[in-house]
C-alpha cells in the first residue's frame, strides 16, 4: 500500500489531530477531548469508508494549507461552511476530493461554522497519549497541534473516485433554541436567573476555544457569594462566574471546578452550539432529563440512518450515469 | 436514653444522598453541600461498589470532595435505573475511612524549588526548618483531581501552616512543584501559573510515562513527604532520567 506526505504550509492556531476522543480517564483530571463537532467528524470518515474514530484534522477559523509531497490521497472535508480551495478550485467543505502529488489544498473560514475536519483515505499518523491522539489543546497531550512546516504522513491510502463529490449533510433545525436541562446548583440562582437564561439571547463571546464558550447577556446572578466545594463538570456544563457570566464548557473542559452550573447542554446539540461563531446569538431552551434522554435516543437514531447513507458511495461519473439510466428504464413502463 | 445498638446499624445505614440529573447523561450524587470528611469517605465508598458492580451502561465514575458523578450511555440506561442501582447500593454502604495505598514523595526543599518558603515561615510565626518539618509531618490523603490531566488534589496540611493563596499568580512553575494553599497541596504536573506557595521540588511525576499506570495517585491514596537535601535531589532525578 501506498504513502502520501502531505506538507503544512501553514496551520492557523487550533489546528490540531483529533480521534473520536479519550473517555474513561476523568476521575483523574483527563477530559475525552476529540473533536468540537462530533456529527462532522463522523461524516467526514463516514464518506470515506473509513472506520469510525480514525485520527483527522480538526481545523479552527484560522485555517490550513497542505501541499501534497509525495503520493496520491482521496480526502473529505466537513463541518460548517468553510472555502476550499484545491490547486486553485474552489468548493466548499462537505465534499470529497482527491489531492495528487504536487497539488495544494487550503482550507479557511467561509460564510459560518468555527470547525471543520479534514479526514483521509488511509491512516493519518499522530502520536497517541493512554491509547488516543485525541489533542488536549492546553497541554499539548496527544497527537498535538499541527503547526506551519510540519510534514504529515498517511499511510494506506486510497483513491476513491466514486467516492468524490458533495457529502450529504445532516437535516438539523439550526435556528432551534439549543436543549439544556436545568441545575445542579440552580438553587444557588436569584429567582428568575433560570427563566432569564432559557428566555433570553446570549453571544458568543471571543473568549472561545476547546475548553469552553464563553457568552454574553444578561448577568445571572448568585443570590449570595458562595463557593461550592469542588465537583466534577462535564462536556456541556454552563458554569457561572461571580460577576454572572456563563460559560459553556466542551471538548477539552477542566473536570473539576467550584463555580455554580446553572444547567447543561444535551450530548446532541452541542455539535451545533460548538458551530457558532463569535457574534451569534444563542438561545437555550430547558427539557426534563427524561424528554433529554428520549431526544438523545431519537437524534441517535437520525445520526445512524445519516451516516449509513453518507457512507455509501454514490459511484464515478459513468456508475452514476448507468444507475439512473438503469433506475429511468425500469420505472419507464 | 440513647439508640439501642439495633437502631444504631438501622440509623447507620440510612445514608443520606442527593440525586441529581445531568443532560441526559450523568447522574450526581451528592452527600453533602459543604466539605466534610464523612462525605469523602462516602463517595469513595461509593465509586468502589459502582466500580466492583457497574450497573448496565455506566461510562464512567468521576469522585469529587461531596459528591460522585456517575456518566452513563443514554442509549443504554437512563436516569432513574441509575438512581434505583445506586438507592440500592447505599442500603449498604459504609463510608470508607483511610484505606488507600501509601505513596512515599521524596521532596527537596532547598533553593532554588522553594521560593515561597520564607514567606510561609513569616505568616506561620516559625523558621523554615519548622514549617518543612510540619510539611512532613502531615498526612496527606489524595481527594480528587481537577485542573488539568494528572492533577490531584491533596488534603491533610497542618494547621499551624496553612496560608491563604498569593494574592498574584505567579506564570511559569515547572513541573513537579510542591505547592500549598489552606489545607490543600499538590504536585504540579506541566509548566503552569499558580498563586499557591511554591515550598518544594518532588522527585516523582503524577503524571507516570508508565501505560499501565499513567497516573500515580488513586483517589483516597495517602501520601507522606520525605525530606531530602539537594544532592540526593540530584541523584533520584539522574536515575530516574535514565530509567
Amino acid at each position: 500500500m501506498a504513502d502520501a506526505k502531505l506538507h503544512v504550509s501553514f496551520a492557523g492556531p487550533l489546528v490540531t489531530l483529533q480521534d473520536a476522543g479519550r473517555p474513561g480517564h476523568m476521575r483523574y483530571g483527563v477530559s475525552a477531548s476529540g473533536p468540537m463537532d462530533r456529527l462532522s467528524f463522523a461524516a467526514a470518515h463516514a464518506a470515506l469508508g473509513n472506520s469510525p474514530g480514525q485520527t483527522c484534522l480538526e481545523i479552527s477559523l484560522a485555517g490550513m494549507q497542505i501541499d501534497c509531497r509525495e503520493g496520491e490521497v482521496t480526502l473529505a472535508v466537513t463541518g460548517g461552511d468553510f472555502i476550499v480551495d484545491h490547486n486553485g478550485q474552489k468548493g466548499a467543505s462537505w465534499s470529497v476530493l482527491t489531492l495528487g502529488q504536487g497539488e495544494k489544498l487550503s482550507i479557511r473560514a467561509g460564510a459560518s461554522g468555527s470547525w471543520a475536519y479534514l479526514a483521509f483515505a488511509g491512516i493519518l499518523d499522530a502520536e497517541t497519549w493512554l491509547g488516543h491522539s485525541a489533542t488536549h489543546a492546553s497541554s499539548g497531550f496527544g497527537g498535538g497541534a499541527v503547526s506551519s512546516g510540519q510534514t504529515l504522513s498517511v499511510r494506506d491510502t486510497r483513491t476513491c473516485p466514486d467516492r468524490e463529490g458533495a457529502i450529504a449533510t445532516f437535516n438539523v433545525n439550526k435556528n432551534t433554541p439549543i436543549r439544556v436541562v436545568i441545575g445542579p446548583q440552580d438553587a444557588h440562582f436569584v429567582a428568575g436567573a433560570t427563566d432569564l437564561f432559557v428566555s433570553d439571547t446570549f453571544k458568543v463571546s471571543d473568549a472561545y476555544n476547546r475548553m469552553g464558550m464563553r457568552l454574553a447577556g444578561p448577568k445571572l446572578l448568585l443570590n449570595e457569594a458562595l463557593s461550592i466545594p469542588s465537583e466534577p463538570i462535564v462536556r456541556g456544563s454552563v458554569q457561572v462566574s461571580g460577576d454572572g457570566v456563563p460559560t459553556v464548557l466542551l471538548s477539552d473542559h477542566q473536570t473539576t471546578g467550584g463555580y455554580p452550573k446553572i444547567a447543561t447542554v444535551i450530548s446532541c446539540d452541542i455539535d451545533r452550539l460548538v458551530q457558532a461563531r463569535a457574534g451569534h446569538p444563542v438561545r437555550f431552551t430547558a427539557i426534563s432529563a427524561q424528554d433529554a434522554i428520549a431526544a438523545t435516543r431519537a437524534d441517535a437514531e437520525m445520526r445512524e440512518v445519516y451516516l449509513d447513507g453518507v457512507t455509501a458511495p454514490h459511484g464515478t461519473l459513468e456508475q452514476r450515469l448507468f444507475r439512473e439510466n438503469l433506475i429511468h428504464g425500469e420505472c419507464d413502463p | 436514653m440513647g439508640l439501642k445498638s439495633k437502631d444504631f446499624a438501622v440509623a447507620r445505614r440510612m445514608v443520606k444522598a442527593e440525586f441529581k440529573a445531568i443532560a441526559d447523561h450523568a447522574l450526581l450524587v451528592q452527600f453533602s453541600s459543604e466539605l466534610n470528611e464523612d462525605a469523602h469517605d462516602l463517595v469513595v465508598a461509593l465509586d468502589r461498589v459502582l466500580a466492583d458492580a457497574p450497573p448496565p451502561g455506566l461510562i464512567e465514575l468521576v469522585p469529587a470532595l461531596v459528591n460522585l458523578l456517575v456518566d452513563f450511555d443514554p442509549l443504554l440506561t437512563d436516569h432513574k435505573a441509575i438512581e434505583a442501582d445506586i438507592r440500592n447500593k447505599l442500603k449498604q454502604l459504609e463510608p470508607t475511612p483511610h484505606t488507600g495505598t501509601l505513596h512515599r514523595v521524596p521532596v527537596c526543599y532547598e533553593a532554588p524549588f522553594c521560593p515561597d518558603l520564607s514567606a510561609v515561615a513569616r505568616q506561620a510565626g516559625m523558621s523554615e526548618d519548622a514549617v518543612i518539618n510540619a510539611h512532613i509531618g502531615g498526612d496527606y490523603r489524595v481527594m480528587m483531581y481537577g485542573f488539568a490531566p494528572g492533577f490531584a488534589y491533596l488534603t491533610g496540611v497542618p494547621q499551624p501552616i496553612q496560608v491563604p493563596r498569593k494574592p498574584t499568580p505567579v506564570r511559569d512553575v515547572p513541573g513537579c512543584s510542591v505547592i500549598i494553599a489552606g489545607p490543600q497541596c499538590l504536585i504540579t504536573t506541566l509548566v503552569m501559573p499558580t498563586g499557591w506557595s511554591i515550598i518544594g521540588r518532588a522527585t516523582v511525576q503524577t503524571l507516570t510515562d508508565d501505560p499501565d499506570r499513567p497516573f500515580l495517585f488513586d483517589i483516597a491514596d495517602q501520601v507522606q513527604f520525605e525530606r531530602i537535601d539537594l544532592s540526593h535531589f540530584d541523584k533520584l532525578t539522574k536515575e530516574a532520567a535514565h530509567g
